[in-house]
């Protein structure tokens, strides 16, 4: 099964054959490194902003450049699918913004937990999540991580606590407040990633939310994912004011850049040591979507396709830690070039595997309505022929 | 986890009749003395031995199943031989022991806000992961006083003050859910739970389905509804009509405190999503209950009173105006069956369906509005699945579909009085 590599994680189990025997005939150390963030952090409220200085590995940015070519070819795979109409409905494309994933996932455990909103294929990913199960789900066939019953924008992985994977706009941020409360009411030491984007900004829960997690100090964090876009109304269109990480007032915030992995990394690690003493922080991640708002959007009506390509050539998060990787000299341009050819060929067959995926059974449709406690007939359409019995 | 449940209607509910005394001149039955349970000193022994009798004595299987036919499924047969050895009632005390005990300890008495504090100060005891969270539970104890005492108790925690932000903390309680808490939601009044709305919908209804059956959602969301005595429009509000298709959920409505308390702990207990219907004006009745403890099912329906000539279907308050009209009906010379449904989603079919095919006549007397009411919903399931056994259309008696005046008077118009119950059933049974 295709998965990520994580940094925490042994990697080497994971790594293909040709690549594995190329990276250990170098240095493939885990001897930390540091590397200086191009753009400072701002803060708001908070006396001391983490450092621009980064303490990394070179294991740790290889993983993040496989990783992140993972996500790359796994969106424009799905991108393929829905044009081919093999995934329907909505599907929202996170190409650009998976620096914030893979940051993220760097600088917590496997017992934080996650939530987010829609754009949720490559954060499922990260968190435990196989490229089989997300086509398949993609796809709605039966193998897909909710059986094909949720689709694109309900991905969850219980035990690797992400919890999804919510189609409606700001819903998911008080369910993130719940999720840290649960985790503050069982005195556990971790916290909650609550992920939104710069259109959820403005939604009133939010900031019903955001009280509550301030005046019980939840161990909650607040990640706006600042794309610049809500759909098709630019931020500054749809937002009096656009510094969404001062939006919280008495809420600390910090603004990063969104498509440094780096970054991302140093802050949600600062951010996390706030919140478990002190309550909930607001992070602003810069960052970029290059696909529209999902694909029904074409994504240029609103925007220059000039912008987009500028954000492609200047910001691009994969491109960044090549330059970084080649810089340090932890790895040739060839064996990048590899590992993206085999992040392809890994997105392939994982596609390949999830179109021969069956369709549910017609016995699913009654199943996970309640949880094992009631016993009722449902009954077809014509009400005369039992059809099966609920759960 | 259904066979901690026990059944128990019969008795216990005829045993609630303690607030009013109908003379029934007919079809008393004597039972021999084992069968009498304890709480029986005040009330009339027929109501007891007449529900004893009842179909849903067949019924002892650890989970039932529903079936408009009212054949049970192989496995749980219905025969009478069964029904010495089990307990129908809800009280634990064993047969055996019943005569015993008549004299002995016959429970404690308390007001329905009471019990409800009493159901939820239990289920907190047994785990601590029940919490209860909403405006005003802790230090003030409760709007209606249901929670009162219970903050200074087991914390601030567990029992959370929240600020007026309905639409997030129903979401908190369900996010919380998610990782295995098990959330009570209080809403001041049913009608503040609109705001809700989406919360309770897609997140609370459907996680469990879209998730593919990885998360439960096993929060109660609990508060009082229905029309109060001139509170207004706004908080007059009948919320089960609205509540009743979301997928995933299940609603009850408690009317005594018996059933309240009973209903409350089930819905703590149970893994699904309850929506726990109170009435603002129900909350001073006051009831003898069990001491021991007692959980009841959350979908079964209580047999009020066994008749002959109709079945009145009924929920809540609208009960009592039954049981009021019922008394005028029997002085008349009827014999009406009334059933409170308890259950409004999923509707007890076995119970009302039993009834159907005994009486052929319906009348469903509920406080929503006309329009996509919880009678509407009944009427249409009554007719697809037991059309045949009808003698007469099913008459619905529902609140006028009018926002509810402040004005006694009207009011008073807007909902089902006992006198229009005794005309309509009059004119039914012609």
């Amino acid at each position: 099964m295709a998965q990520l590599t994580n940094s925490r994680r042994a990697t080497t189990t994971l790594l293909k054959p040709i690549s594995a025997a190329l990276f250990s005939t170098r240095h493939l150390s885990t001897e930390t490194m540091t590397v200086e963030t191009s753009l400072p952090f701002i803060p708001h409220n908070i006396d001391h902003p983490p450092s621009q200085t980064v303490e990394t590995t070179p294991q740790e940015l290889l993983a993040f450049f496989r990783d992140m070519a993972v996500m790359r070819r796994m969106e424009i795979a799905a991108d393929t699918l829905y044009k081919s109409r093999l995934i329907r409905g909505f599907c929202h494309l996170y190409d650009g913004q998976e620096a914030v994933a893979v940051g993220m996932e760097a600088a917590t455990t496997r017992k934080d937990a996650i939530i987010t909103a829609y754009r949720d294929h490559c954060l499922y990913l990260t968190r435990g999540g196989t490229l089989f199960e997300a086509f398949s789900e993609l796809m709605g066939r039966k193998d897909g991580c909710s059986k094909g019953k949720g689709g694109s924008m309900h991905f969850y992985n219980k035990p690797e606590r992400f919890y999804g994977g919510h189609g409606i706009v700001g819903a998911q941020v008080p369910l993130g407040c719940g999720l840290a409360f649960a985790q503050k009411y069982s005195k556990e030491d971790n916290v909650t990633f609550v992920l939104y984007g710069d259109g959820a900004s403005n939604q009133g829960q939010l900031f019903e939310a955001l009280n509550m997690a301030a005046l019980w100090t939840l161990p909650a964090i607040l990640v706006c994912e600042n794309n610049k876009y809500g759909m098709g109304t630019a931020g500054w269109r749809a937002s009096k004011s656009s510094t969404y990480y001062k939006k919280g007032d008495y809420v600390p915030g910090l603004k990063v850049d969104g498509m440094d992995a780096l970054a991302v990394k140093q802050a949600c690690k600062f951010a996390k040591d706030h919140a478990l003493k002190n309550g909930p922080i607001i992070l602003e991640m810069d960052t970029y979507r290059y696909h529209g708002h999902s694909m029904s959007d074409p994504g240029s009506t609103y925007r220059t396709r000039d912008e987009i390509s500028g954000i492609r050539q200047e910001r691009d998060p994969i491109e960044r830690i090549r330059k970084v990787i080649l810089s340090h000299n932890l790895a040739t341009e060839k064996e990048l070039k590899d590992t993206e050819k085999e992040a392809r060929k890994e997105v392939d067959e994982a596609v390949a595997k999830a179109k021969d995926s069956p369709w549910p059974d017609p016995s699913e449709l009654f199943t996970n309505v309640y949880v094992k406690d009631l016993g009722l007939e449902v009954f077809g359409v014509d009400r005369k022929k039992i059809r099966t019995v609920l759960p | 986890m259904a066979t901690l449940i026990m059944q128990g209607m019969g008795l216990a509910t005829g045993f609630s009749s303690a607030h009013y005394k109908i003379a029934h001149p007919g079809s008393c039955r004597t039972l021999p003395v084992k069968h009498v349970k304890q709480f029986t000193s005040n009330v009339s022994l027929f109501f007891v031995l007449s529900v004893y009798e009842s179909n849903f004595s067949e019924r002892r299987v650890s989970f039932f199943v529903i079936r408009s036919d009212g054949s049970l499924p192989s496995g749980l047969n219905g025969d009478k031989s069964r029904r010495g050895g089990l307990t129908t009632n809800a009280v634990s005390t064993k047969q055996e022991k019943a005569a015993a005990s008549t004299a002995s300890n016959p429970g404690h008495e308390l007001l329905l806000f009471e019990a409800l504090r009493e159901g939820l100060e239990e289920e907190m005891d047994r785990d601590p992961n029940v919490c209860v969270m909403g405006e005003d539970v802790g230090h003030y104890g409760g709007s209606y006083k249901v929670t009162k005492g219970l903050a200074s108790k087991y914390g601030d925690l567990r029992v959370l003050d929240t600020p007026i932000a309905e639409n997030s903390f129903t979401g908190m309680a369900i996010g919380a859910a998610m990782t295995g808490l098990r959330p009570i939601v209080e809403g001041m009044n049913m009608g503040f739970l609109l705001l809700a709305f989406n919360q309770i919908s897609n997140n609370c209804g459907m996680l469990h389905y879209t998730s593919g059956g990885q998360f439960k959602i096993p929060v109660v969301i609990r508060g009082p509804g229905g029309v109060g005595k001139q509170l207004g429009a706004e908080h007059s509000q009948r919320l089960e009509s609205y509540f009743q298709s979301i997928p995933g959920i299940q609603m009850v409505a408690c009317s005594t405190p018996y059933n309240a308390k009973g209903l409350m702990k089930a819905a703590i207990r149970s893994d699904n999503p309850v929506i726990l219907f109170e009435h603002v004006l129900l909350y001073n009745l006051k009831e003898r209950i069990p001491d021991e403890e007692y959980v009841l099912n959350l979908e079964e329906a209580e047999m009020v009173r066994k008749g002959e000539h109709a079945t009145i279907l009924t929920y809540s308050r609208m009960r009592y105006h039954v049981m009021q009209a019922a008394k005028t009906l029997v002085n008349k010379g009827y014999d009406p069956e009334v059933i409170d449904i308890r259950s409004l989603k999923p509707f007890d079919l076995h119970t009302i369906g039993n009834s159907v095919k005994k009486t052929h006549r319906v009348l469903i007397v509920e406080e929503c509005m006309r329009t996509g009411g919880i009678g509407a919903s009944l009427t249409a399931s009554i007719n697809e699945n037991f059309h045949d056994y009808l003698d007469a259309p099913i008459l619905c008696l529902s609140s006028q579909d009018v926002p509810t005046p402040y004005a006694g008077v009207l009011e008073e118009w807007t909902v089902v009085q006992p006198a229009q119950i005794v005309a309509a059933f009059e004119q039914f049974c012609r």
